[in-house]
């Protein structure tokens, strides 16, 4: 029992830090401007934090971005405006989606280009293998005894 | 052919070594200066200091440093002598103090001295946002233009200014 509740608090505790760690809401006038708020968010990188996402992210820098994000949004720019506003700003690194370009193309192609080079591979590997070759004269008269039901020698 | 394929795995994991080993050397968080040769965000904000109205026009005219900094900022304390250093020296430094307490910025500058040539109070961190800072300290080479040549993050101490700084400084000044 005391350990069930030990274990039963440790939990709660874990809980309690994730749910803390949930950052500052904005009161939005329709839920279309809170779904965007939301989605652009989650797409655009912090700055300072390296891998998460302005709406995962506690840092100051991401704060003042959503805050920046939420006015914007409520001076009615468009999506790709607020894009355009925090790539002028921080450059490609805060999109998590990076556009096709000979910078990232590398990036791009390669998943392509390995799943062609894969594929290209095993084709090649199966063909060469299921090529057998023929039968000797000798090898064809013990296959032809075996099946009449003689004696393999 | 077949000796080739026997060394194949061979040469695929140092390229990969070596693609891997590059990795190890870059530094993941620094970013590229998205206002590389830009011309400096506008802006209206007091001078710490004496309280007038500043705007960008106030930073034309001199190849100088715009630093970032803040009371709060650990590694602007530890920058701050250099600064200091390269202010007896000659270069023209205007401060950006971001998301600061007037107060304590004020008392910072009176008890470890004034290498600024004005100061930007940007308390509520806009003008900061529109340079795309991501931590402080922060360093920006301006032309006499008020054009953005370079962005340096992080402290700049001696080996920065001598390796990095200053020949892009000096090469600026030899234009203008």
């Amino acid at each position: 029992m005391m350990q069930f509740a030990r274990w039963g608090f440790l939990i709660y505790l874990l809980l309690g830090t994730q749910a803390h760690s949930v950052i500052e809401s904005y009161p939005f006038s329709d839920d279309s401007l809170r779904q965007r708020y939301s989605e652009l968010t989650e797409i655009y990188r912090c700055p300072k934090c390296q891998n998460q996402n302005l709406a995962g992210s506690d840092a100051p820098i991401a704060q003042d971005l959503r805050r920046e994000i939420y006015r914007m949004l409520n001076e009615g720019q468009s999506d790709a405006e607020i894009g355009e506003f925090l790539v002028s700003r921080y450059g490609e690194f805060v999109l998590y989606k990076p556009p096709v370009n000979w910078h990232t193309i590398i990036l791009w192609a390669l998943p392509a280009f390995a799943l062609f080079m894969s594929v290209l591979i095993v084709v090649l590997f199966v063909r060469k293998r299921s090529v057998t070759a023929p039968l000797s004269e000798a090898e064809n008269q013990r296959l032809q005894r075996i099946l009449d039901g003689d004696k393999p020698q | 052919m077949g000796r080739l394929k026997l060394f194949l795995p061979l040469i695929i994991f140092s390229l990969l070594a070596l693609l891997l080993l590059r990795g190890l050397e870059m530094d993941p968080t620094t970013l590229p200066t998205a206002l590389k040769d830009k011309p400096f965000p506008e802006f209206s904000l007091l001078e710490l200091k004496d309280g007038r109205m500043l705007s960008v026009a106030d930073l034309k005219g001199e190849v100088a440093l715009v630093n970032v900094w803040a009371t709060w900022c650990v590694s602007c304390r530890v920058e701050h002598p250099q600064l200091l250093n390269l202010a007896r020296q000659g270069v023209v430094i205007y401060g950006v103090n971001y998301k600061d307490e007037r107060s304590s910025a004020l008392a910072w500058l009176a008890r470890l001295d004034d290498p600024y040539k004005l100061n930007i109070s940007d308390d509520d961190g806009r003008l900061g946002l529109d340079l795309g800072v991501y931590g402080a300290p922060e360093t920006y080479l301006i032309d006499a233009l008020g054009v953005i040549r370079y962005k340096h993050v992080g402290v700049v101490d001696e080996r920065v200014w001598t390796d990095i700084l200053k020949p892009q400084y000096e090469a600026l000044r030899g234009q203008g």
